[in-house]
């Protein structure tokens, strides 16, 4: 600011509007690249679902073609592990998201004796890497040396998603779980209710869309998991180690057809609950800062879609 | 009156107790184990003997895969510097700019991850092929020598790495933006925090410099055009985006994320070999994840794989306390 702003008011030189300007609009161009880029191998992957190769090698343009679309299940095999993952991933959210959210209560309800280092146990599997999470397992698994546990099968895969889930779904339902208000479980109470029926209809209802949002958070994660699967899977096939095994060979359009119609479906329910929900009544929402760990931001970010 | 008070104080352990009882079984104990096989000798079919003599795998697997730690931790890094650069100013212009977007903006970071890790992975590999749908008609225009080639190189592997923790990165940084309070960065401007010149043109040329000649040299490639251009890029950031207000303010108040996000970034990443066997897949390129999966996996080397890792493990842990002592887990988990 120069003195004939204070006598003018609000004209500062071209050359700083100019710069104001590219300022402002570079960031907002900055970001449109940023999610370009981040969209752009979706995008890819979508179109080479409806591509059309003469051979096995699905790696470049040769068309227009809605086969593999017609007909998903078309290449041998894919059929049964795409259902084994589905089965993976539904039975590991329904017992992570359990144990999880009884954490949660227990972490964020009462002061205990041992808070802190159950903390750092919920922590410390999302801070180990994946590799780490699979190898250490299947060491475990070889040295028991014998069934149910080794060969390593789909007990074993299970065994390992809902170790991988658990910290994820105590770190959603935390989130949540902080912004609650007490007064209104006090409130029941004082209304004469007891500890059971208060915690059915005040504190679970109240609750469950932080619960939703980690079972949501917990299924995706398991589907799409192939490093700590690949080791405990022994001749257990699931949906990425199929996509693992056929890189190399080169990978099906069917598989981009599944890859596709798993991401639809995924955005299409996160947009239907947000729309649903934006319709139902909000109530005030306390200020809640959501954590910084990826399980807590992907609450935040389907925040419209899961909270009232 | 008694009992009921114990049943109150059992309560927490009880909700704990089966989650709990989980992560110790199926993580806890595993870790140990996985010592305990790294002191092994034997095969699958003979039977494994647990001998303390057997620490020799550890020095014979470190000077062995040596080469391959290293290019862990420099791909690791050079990862994690590359999504710095592409994650704060996305989140930044989310947290001050986003405004009614701001939820949408989130979503769309977050939605590539509805799709498989393996199938994106596979996707860049469609983009960057040697004659793919980006290089095959550049390459018939004349803009690129036939030979130019992306793929199989440390470029790609620490690309595809940037592009798939990129979120690991960007909304650790968001969260601390969003807590930043508006009227600081006013009250800053009211004090007469301007632009930062000439110090940001010389900081930011000279940082960019430095990140430049950091980053090509890590991967291998001529150091002088890289830092050149860092430096050029530097200059301009430095000159025309970077105000006192900013530096002041904004991204002190920032840190805590960024420290969250490079450590969330570098774990992963150092850890990763489904980006240096798909995108990169020539010897040159492997890391560290490599030499372990093929080792359980396809020798069933058992010892030198649970050796690696457990080295890698330590650490990694190691790096995690050493940043938890310093700045504590909230940023990390979750906080309020």
């Amino acid at each position: 600011m120069n003195a004939s702003t204070a006598v003018e008011p609000a004209r500062p030189s071209a050359a700083v509007r100019a710069g104001r300007f590219i300022t402002r609009n570079v960031l907002y161009v900055y970001t449109a690249f940023a999610i370009l880029y981040l969209m752009l191998p979706v995008a890819v992957m979508g179109l080479f679902s409806v591509n059309d190769p003469p051979g096995k090698s699905n790696v470049a343009w040769h068309g227009f073609s809605l086969e593999a679309w017609l007909n998903p299940f078309g290449v041998p095999g894919l059929l049964q592990v795409v259902e084994t993952s589905v089965a993976v991933a539904f039975l590991s959210t329904l017992v992570a998201t359990a144990l999880g959210t009884l954490i949660a209560l227990a972490l964020v309800r009462y002061d205990f004796r041992g808070s802190a280092a159950t903390n750092t146990l919920i922590f410390l599997p999302m801070a180990t890497p994946e590799l780490v999470l699979g190898a250490s397992l299947l060491t475990l698994f070889v040295a028991i040396g014998q069934p149910p546990f080794f060969p390593t099968n789909f007990l074993t895969i299970l065994i390992a998603h809902i170790m991988f889930n658990i910290s994820y779904v105590v770190v959603t339902v935390r989130a949540r779980l902080y912004g609650f208000d007490r007064h209104l479980e006090e409130a029941a109470m004082d209304l004469g209710a007891n500890e059971l029926t208060t915690f059915r209809k005040v504190t679970f209802p109240i609750i469950l869309p932080g619960i939703m949002a980690a079972a949501l958070l917990a299924f995706s994660l398991s589907i799409d998991d192939y490093v700590i699967t690949s080791f405990t899977a022994g001749r257990t096939s699931t949906f990425p180690i199929f996509i693992w095994g056929s890189a190399r060979i080169g990978v099906p359009v069917q598989v981009n057809v599944i890859g596709t119609a798993f991401f639809l479906i995924a955005v299409g329910f996160v947009a239907v609950t947000t729309l649903l929900q934006g319709r139902a009544s909000r109530p005030p929402r306390p200020a809640r800062r959501a954590g910084a760990e990826t399980a807590a931001a992907a609450d935040r970010a389907l925040a419209p879609a899961t909270e009232a | 009156m008694g009992a009921r008070r114990w049943i109150v104080r059992l309560t927490p352990y009880l909700l704990l107790a089966p989650g709990m009882l989980w992560l110790l079984v199926f993580y806890v104990y595993p870790s140990f184990q996985m010592f305990i096989s790294s002191f092994w000798s034997g095969t699958l079919e003979t039977g494994f003997t647990f001998s303390l003599d057997n620490w020799t795998t550890y020095t014979d697997a470190l000077s062995r895969y040596e080469p391959q730690f290293l290019r862990s931790l420099v791909y690791g890094g050079a990862a994690t510097i590359v999504c710095f650069l592409i994650a704060y100013p996305l989140a930044y212009t989310i947290a001050f700019r986003g405004g009614r977007y701001k939820n949408l903006l989130l979503f769309l970071v977050i939605a590539p991850f509805f799709t498989s890790f393996l199938l994106r992975t596979q996707s860049w590999k469609i983009i960057l092929g040697d004659d793919g749908i980006l290089f095959g008609p550049l390459k018939d225009l004349g803009f690129l020598p036939p030979e130019f080639r992306v793929l199989a190189t440390p470029a790609a592997v620490v690309a595809g790495i940037a592009y798939n923790f990129l979120p690991f990165m960007t909304l650790p940084i968001y969260v601390s933006l969003e807590k930043i309070d508006v009227r600081l960065v006013e009250a800053a401007k009211d004090l007469y925090a301007g632009p930062w010149r000439p110090g940001g043109t010389l900081a930011g040329g000279a940082l960019g410099a430095i990140v430049g000649a950091v980053l090509a040299g890590a991967l291998t490639y001529p150091i002088l055009p890289l830092a050149l251009g860092g430096a050029l890029l530097g200059v301009v950031v430095g000159t025309f985006f970077v105000s006192e207000s900013f530096l002041r303010v904004v991204l002190p108040l920032s840190l805590p994320g960024v420290f969250a996000g490079s450590l969330l970034t570098f774990i992963p990443a150092m850890g990763d070999f489904v980006n240096a066997e798909l995108l990169g897949g020539s010897p040159q390129t492997r890391m560290i994840g490599n030499v372990i999966q093929s080792r359980f996996l396809d020798n069933n080397d058992y010892p030198t794989a649970a050796a690696l890792s457990f080295i890698l493990m330590a650490a990694i842990l190691a790096m995690v306390a050493i940043y938890a002592r310093l700045l504590g887990t909230r940023e990390l988990t979750s906080a309020r």
